[in-house]
């Protein structure tokens, strides 16, 4: 062969390659409707743990299995999408791009995000008894969250509410009394100065200011004052009043006033744990599976914490953030597959005894159990009081240590409309208040409303 | 007469003929090869450039794709960030420009003026290029800026008994510290490209200027600077360009925004736009201005320095 042939056969190949693999991006994989000629139905389902989480994915192969038995029609194709399962940004692009598998994991907040996306399925002709035994159990509540005029989109897998994380250890050794934890935000700055005072490389209270967990955090305080972000209509910001100015007054006292919240600031989720998790956090709002992840993910114990109801300004909180997470159905779905994702989703989060609920399986495992949620249960439903009992039963964690926490059950709120858009926002305002010792509190604020106002205006 | 010069016009047809045919068949090959480069531009570049012109214009809700005309760009004009990240911006561009691109450039010529371990210098200077970005803008975030007296640059400050700082806590010492971060990441390869320009420069002009009496300023001055011209200029327009896309620093350093906005840049706030606040036709629409914007200044960079040339 000459050297022009070559040229020409390297030329002709590259092009066969380059077509070949384009039209491989192009094909469609599932124009069958996910069930294959022996009438198996297949659907992808994401959040699978990552192989970090050792334990985890070892019960979440298991339970795929053990499906798979006991529904031999129906094969689960799991995927997994990082640890936290929701990355803003990555599920935002997964979402755009129609990349998100059959069956896929979102927050509560991302609802209007879905509907934006044209990716959103109405299952409510498919959510039963029939599909999730347990269904009229699940706390009517979630299900509003997952609802848009009237038609249901995602199904509640998990809840939460905040309240006061605090560690006994960095408690005892500043004297002050771990079986009273402080109840007002005035008595937390008090036992925050206390905890920096006995040894100054603590920060005695904790608090986000970057990556959207600022105004995450804005936002429970703000409940916690009595305040809300939004408007009743949802149209206006609502926070730049007495009770949002509190908030911010109370956390500057503390940094600057007290210099009890530490030097470093511009925190995010990870940064405040790994602190935590290194003993050098005395107090911090969370709800009670943030030790979860301070234990596994951060390497700390979980005899050294316990949860508090979420303080207010003269009592405790006159309401906390409630928010969670569920599954949502992809549209174009066939109903068999609606149905298989349905199945394996109530098999998977919501039978007590199974799946994320099996706490026989979890009680030897590092991974608590006892810890006072998720309630997805109504109070008093069958299905609540399976759980309940089975949870207490086995329990590995020193449930003693979350008792104030569940004894005192605050009204819940929740997040609001645009909640990330406008977190964005407020982290501005907080971490203008943790690293500007002459911050204008006011002005913060002032600024943060117009700009909500302007994106909730561009949004309507 | 016919017959004698009827042949001669089909010889001349039948050789057009096999020239154009034997261009063709090497266009063709050509073509083929060049169809690799045309598809990889135009899958991963033409057509998210033309898809994100077109989304700037519409508007995407419940799934129903809108036309919208500008309003995607009066909304993203009126954001209350949009000044605030362009100011960012062009202060991050200025200061890389003064420090980012000066420092280089002096190193370059130290380095040129040693005579030994001429290697291990480069290979010192180079090193910072070879860390992954994100490593490197972790080091300084928790190493080296730090805003406790654990802190790197803290600790050698309150050695020389100077004051510390907060470094990227500080709205004023955000985007310094950025620019410092972002200058010892990025100057190896600047370091090396001003080094080859520098030794391209003739010995015997140095001589003549040393033997004129001219000390180490004038012959930075008036040989260096004027032999290395070109390559200056290329660079300076490639660092602005690269700067104004100020992304990755404010991501990491500063987690996002940094203090009240004072880290946000026009790409983070594109970031913003279109992973965080639903709104992935007002990002696309940002994308367009700022394209506009590096697409205006790159113009008028090459118009004055081809005038300049000419």
């Amino acid at each position: 062969m000459s050297v022009p042939q070559y040229r020409k056969v390297a030329a002709l190949a590259l092009v066969a390659g380059l077509g070949l693999s384009l039209t491989a991006c192009s094909t469609k994989g599932d124009d069958d409707g996910g069930t294959d000629a022996a009438g198996k139905v297949t659907i992808t389902v994401d959040c699978q743990p990552v192989a970090a989480q050792k334990e985890l994915l070892q019960n979440w192969n298991a339970d795929v299995t053990e499906f798979q038995k006991q529904n031999p029609d129906i094969v689960i194709k799991s995927i997994s999408v990082g640890q936290q399962c929701n990355n803003p940004p990555d599920f935002t692009a997964r979402l755009a791009g129609g990349t998100t598998t059959d069956v896929f994991y979102g927050y509560m907040t991302d609802l209007q995000q879905v509907l934006d996306s044209g990716q959103a399925l109405d299952i409510t002709p498919y959510v039963s008894k029939d599909t999730i035994a347990t269904w009229d159990s699940v706390d009517p509540a979630l299900k509003e969250v997952f609802t848009d005029g009237g038609k249901l989109y995602g199904v509640p897998v998990k809840n939460y509410s905040m309240g006061l994380v605090y560690n006994k250890v960095l408690f005892q050794k500043a004297g002050l009394d771990v079986n009273n934890p402080p109840k007002t935000w005035p008595e937390v700055r008090e036992a925050a100065k206390k905890i920096t005072a006995a040894d100054s490389s603590v920060a005695g209270y904790a608090e986000y200011s970057a990556g959207n967990t600022g105004g995450w955090h804005f936002t429970s305080l703000l409940y916690s004052q009595g305040g809300r972000v939004l408007s009743e209509d949802g149209k206006k910001a609502a926070f730049n009043t007495p009770e949002g100015k509190q908030v911010l007054q109370n956390l500057k006292d503390m940094r600057y006033g007290d210099n009890s919240m530490g030097s470093r600031q511009l925190l995010q989720w990870g940064d405040l744990l790994t602190n935590a998790a290194a003993g050098k956090v005395g107090m911090f709002i969370g709800a009670p599976d943030t030790t979860q992840a301070i234990v596994s993910q951060f390497k700390g114990k979980f005899e050294d914490w316990a949860v508090a109801p979420l303080p207010g300004q003269t009592d405790l909180a006159k309401g906390t953030l409630g928010g969670g997470e569920g599954y949502f159905f992809k549209k174009d779905l066939t109903p068999e597959q609606v149905k298989a994702g349905l199945k394996w989703v109530a098999y998977q989060k919501l039978t007590p005894g199974k799946g994320q609920l099996d706490y026989v399986r979890a009680k030897p495992q590092n991974y608590p159990v006892g810890l006072p949620q998720p309630l997805l249960f109504a109070n008093g439903t069958e299905a609540q009081k399976q759980e309940f009992d089975l949870r207490k039963a086995n329990a590995n964690v020193p449930v003693e240590n979350f008792a104030l926490f569940e004894a005192k059950q605050l009204p819940i709120v929740g997040e609001p409309r645009d909640a990330q858009a406008i977190y964005a926002v407020l982290d501005s305002a907080m971490s203008g208040v943790l690293t500007d010792p002459n911050a204008n509190v006011d002005a913060l604020l002032k600024t943060a409303e117009e700009k909500v106002n302007q994106l909730l205006a561009a949004g309507s | 007469m016919a017959v004698i010069t009827a042949p001669a016009p089909v010889k001349a047809e039948a050789g057009v003929s096999s020239k154009t045919n034997r261009k063709l068949r090497d266009n063709l090959t050509g073509h083929a090869f060049l169809i690799g480069a045309v598809v990889c531009f135009g899958v991963f570049m033409w057509f998210p450039m033309i898809r994100g012109i077109v989304m700037s214009f519409q508007r995407t809700r419940r799934g129903v794709t809108s036309w919208v005309g500008w309003d995607n760009y009066l909304r993203i004009v009126e954001d209350p960030s949009f000044w605030v990240a362009w100011k960012n911006t062009f202060y991050f561009t200025g200061l890389a420009l003064v420090v980012g691109f000066a420092v280089p450039f002096f190193v370059a010529i130290l380095l040129n003026e040693f005579r030994h371990a001429k290697g291990y210098l480069r290979v010192l200077v180079y090193l910072p290029v070879m860390l992954p970005p994100a490593s490197a803008l972790y080091l300084f975030k928790y190493y080296a800026y730090d805003p406790s007296e654990a802190g790197l640059f803290n600790a050698v400050l309150k050695f020389l008994h100077l004051p510390t700082s907060e470094w990227m806590q500080s709205p004023t010492m955000t985007m310094p510290a950025m620019v410092l971060a972002s200058t010892w990441m990025n100057m190896g390869g600047a370091v090396l490209i001003y080094l080859a320009a520098l030794q391209g420069i003739p010995g015997d002009l140095y001589e003549a200027a040393e033997l004129d009496g001219a000390g180490l300023w004038k012959r930075i001055w008036h040989v260096t600077i004027p032999q290395t011209r070109l390559i200056l200029a290329l660079l300076a327009m490639m660092q602005i360009v690269a700067t104004m896309q100020l992304f990755i620093e404010p991501l990491i350093l500063a987690n996002g925004a940094g203090t009240q906005d004072s880290a946000t840049s026009v790409a983070y706030l594109i970031y913003q736009h279109g992973f965080f606040q639903n709104d992935l036709n007002g990002a696309a629409a940002l994308g367009v201005i700022m394209l506009l914007v590096l697409a205006a200044f790159s113009a008028v960079y090459l118009r004055l320095s081809t005038r300049d040339d000419s």
